[in-house]
């Protein structure tokens, strides 16, 4: 049986590890071929690290092991021009660009009047700006296919309420949801469809880790994952402390296929009921 | 066994005589799905365009096995809690559980609000709103009972999250579905239950493809026909479509069925060709 996007090609930034090595070996399972972007290096205003060069070529690995082909290339989506760059040479091998995946991000933490001014703007940069950045690098290639697209922005349910702490977050991922809307209405004409998905938490490195313990269990002198995993599950409605990154790759998936060819302009929350709670 | 993607499950589908219905009791079935199917076989009064058939009821039975899959077929009201309640039983009983449910029943009579006879509002909503309270109540406790979780997905509209003027009564029950299913989506979390809609903009079936509608849609042609309707209905979406097909729906319903979406509930999936954002 032919996969749900069979000889399709998805450009997936943030690649390395977490939700987009997820999402990448997800498409491929499927059928697809991968363009995977990672940065593979650390940023001065987050307490975790990133991703490393050995993490992409960890993803490309399971990639082939799925039968896909991948080009994997180390850029910054705060630059353009490295990112047109690896999604050039991507279509170049690969033939084609039908998905992408914008899902690159960061996270960092503070009480908004003591957020520093670097602090605030890495994370617009590359949280909001880095999405239009991945956008606009692709569309041209998905434009000329003339066989229409699917393009998946990661928001947050951050990017549909609130969330004390963290309101430079919070303003990148609410920003995420406008620019989808109107990159849906520009790209219609096209056929090309723009949805966000909205995570709640998944287990990754972006929340396992010291400084996300410390925000959900302020009052634990140290918290453990375990802490966390309580704090986490009360935002949540359905009994789990948190969704795993193929939760979220299987609605990107949904989305990236042609089952979902007259959905655009939408933000699918996956967030175990946070945003009804 | 099969490998599909809700494989062993029962879905009970409401409104499965025909349309959006019919095409999800068939797509759950290719995925592997057995399926509890009901209508009410009958036209009603308040509703200017004929309904499902117990031929059109039958055929759907049919595809469904043609599947390999079991089906028990039954005709009810969703007015009728009673009614629903005996063929939930008779059909967990006959395949042995409940897993997903599609509250998809559903009708419309335009109307200006300030014109629309009492009887009118009160069947629409009482149908399109009340009917799918009604099938969550009877399905419910079977899925609660089961133990294994489960899925609802209730059968909403655009017209449950924007506003269509000449349909207040069905604009008000569809956004009455997305805040049921809310509501829903807090009381059975505990239990792993997941509830959502989906909101369709034009699906071509017959409760749009009928005289009426295109009345409604041209007012400035005579005799309007399907092909006087289509730029209509395509002006309205921000995709090159003038309307979906029931199958996109299904593949939607679907996906909200399967595991796949096993953390999502409390959601309103639009699959509207960009009605929204336009
Ligand atoms: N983990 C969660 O709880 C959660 C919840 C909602 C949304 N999200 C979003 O999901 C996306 C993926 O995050 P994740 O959970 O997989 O975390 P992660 O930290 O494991 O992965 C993020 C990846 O992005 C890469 N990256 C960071 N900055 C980059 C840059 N400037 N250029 C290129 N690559 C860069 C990192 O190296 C890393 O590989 C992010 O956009 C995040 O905001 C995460
Ligand atoms: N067609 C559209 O453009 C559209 C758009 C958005 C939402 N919807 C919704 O989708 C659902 C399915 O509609 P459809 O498009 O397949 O139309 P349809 O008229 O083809 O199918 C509706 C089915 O529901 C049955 N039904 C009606 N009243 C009933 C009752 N009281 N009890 C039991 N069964 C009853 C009918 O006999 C029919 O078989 C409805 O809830 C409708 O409001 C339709």
């Amino acid at each position: 049986m032919p996969g749900r996007v069979e000889g399709k090609v998805a450009f997936i930034t943030g690649a390395a590890r977490g939700q987009g090595r997820s999402h990448a070996v997800r498409l491929a399972q499927e059928g697809a071929d991968i363009i995977a972007v990672d940065h593979c290096a650390d940023i001065d205003t987050v307490g975790y690290p990133m991703a490393t060069a050995e993490d992409l070529a960890e993803t490309a690995r399971q990639v082939e092991k799925f039968g896909g082909r991948v080009v994997a290339r180390e850029a910054d989506v705060r630059d353009t021009g490295s990112l047109r760059a690896a999604v050039d040479e991507g279509v170049a091998e690969l033939g084609r660009l039908d998905i992408v995946c914008a899902n690159a991000g960061i996270l960092s933490n503070g009480p908004s009047h003591e957020l520093s001014e670097q602090t605030w703007e890495q994370m617009i940069d590359i949280n909001l700006s880095g999405v239009w950045r991945t956008c606009t690098v692709a569309i041209p290639h998905l434009i000329a296919g003339g066989r229409g697209g699917s393009i998946v922005l990661t928001s947050s349910v951050a990017g549909l309420r609130s969330y004390s702490g963290v309101s430079h977050y919070v303003a990148a991922k609410h920003g995420v949801v406008g620019l989808m809307k109107t990159l849906a209405q520009e790209l219609a004409e096209h056929s090309i469809r723009v949805n966000t998905v909205n995570p709640t938490q998944v287990d990754t490195d972006m929340i396992q880790n010291e400084s996300m313990y410390r925000l959900f269990c302020p009052d634990v002198e140290n918290p453990t994952r375990e802490d966390f995993g309580e704090a986490s599950g009360a935002t949540i409605l359905l009994p789990i402390p948190w969704v795993e990154s193929i939760d979220v790759s299987n609605a990107v998936l949904f989305l990236a296929s042609d089952e979902a060819r007259y959905i655009t302009g939408v933000a699918l929350p996956v967030d175990a009921g946070a945003l009804v709670i | 066994m099969s490998r599909g993607r809700v494989a062993g499950r029962v879905a009970l589908v409401t409104g499965a005589a025909r349309g959006q219905g019919r095409a999800h009791a068939v797509r759950l079935a290719e995925e592997g799905a057995d399926v509890i199917a009901v209508d009410v076989c009958a036209d009603l009064e308040n509703v200017p365009y004929p309904l499902g058939t117990a031929a059109d009821l039958a055929e759907t039975a049919r595809q469904v096995e043609r599947l390999g899959r079991r089906v028990l077929a039954r005709q009810a009201d969703v007015r009728d809690l009673g009614a629903l309640r005996a063929v939930v039983d008779e059909g967990v009983a006959e395949l042995g559980r409940l897993d997903i449910v599609c509250a998809n029943a559903g009708v419309n009579q335009p109307a200006p609000a300030k014109d629309m006879p009492e009887s009118v509002w009160r069947d629409v909503v009482d149908i399109d709103l009340g009917g799918v309270w009604r099938t969550c109540a009877a399905a419910i406790p079977h899925l609660i009972a089961g133990g294994r979780g489960g899925s609802l997905v209730l059968t909403s509209s655009a017209a449950g999250l924007k506003a269509y003027a000449n349909i207040a009564h069905y604009t008000a029950a569809k956004h009455g579905v997305v805040g049921l299913t809310k509501t829903l989506a807090q009381e059975l979390a505990p239990h792993r239950i997941r509830v959502n809609t989906v909101s369709p903009t034009q699906v071509d079936t017959p409760m749009i493809m009928n005289e009426p509608m295109y009345r409604l849609f041209c007012p400035g042609v005579a005799e309007p026909t399907r092909e006087d309707f289509a730029p209509v209905s395509q002006a309205m979406n921000a995709l090159p479509v003038p309307w979906v097909e029931p199958r996109d729906v299904s593949d939607a319903v679907l996906f909200l069925a399967s595991d796949e979406a096993r953390y999502i509930t409390g959601v309103a999936l639009p699959v509207d060709a960009g009605v929204l954002i336009k």
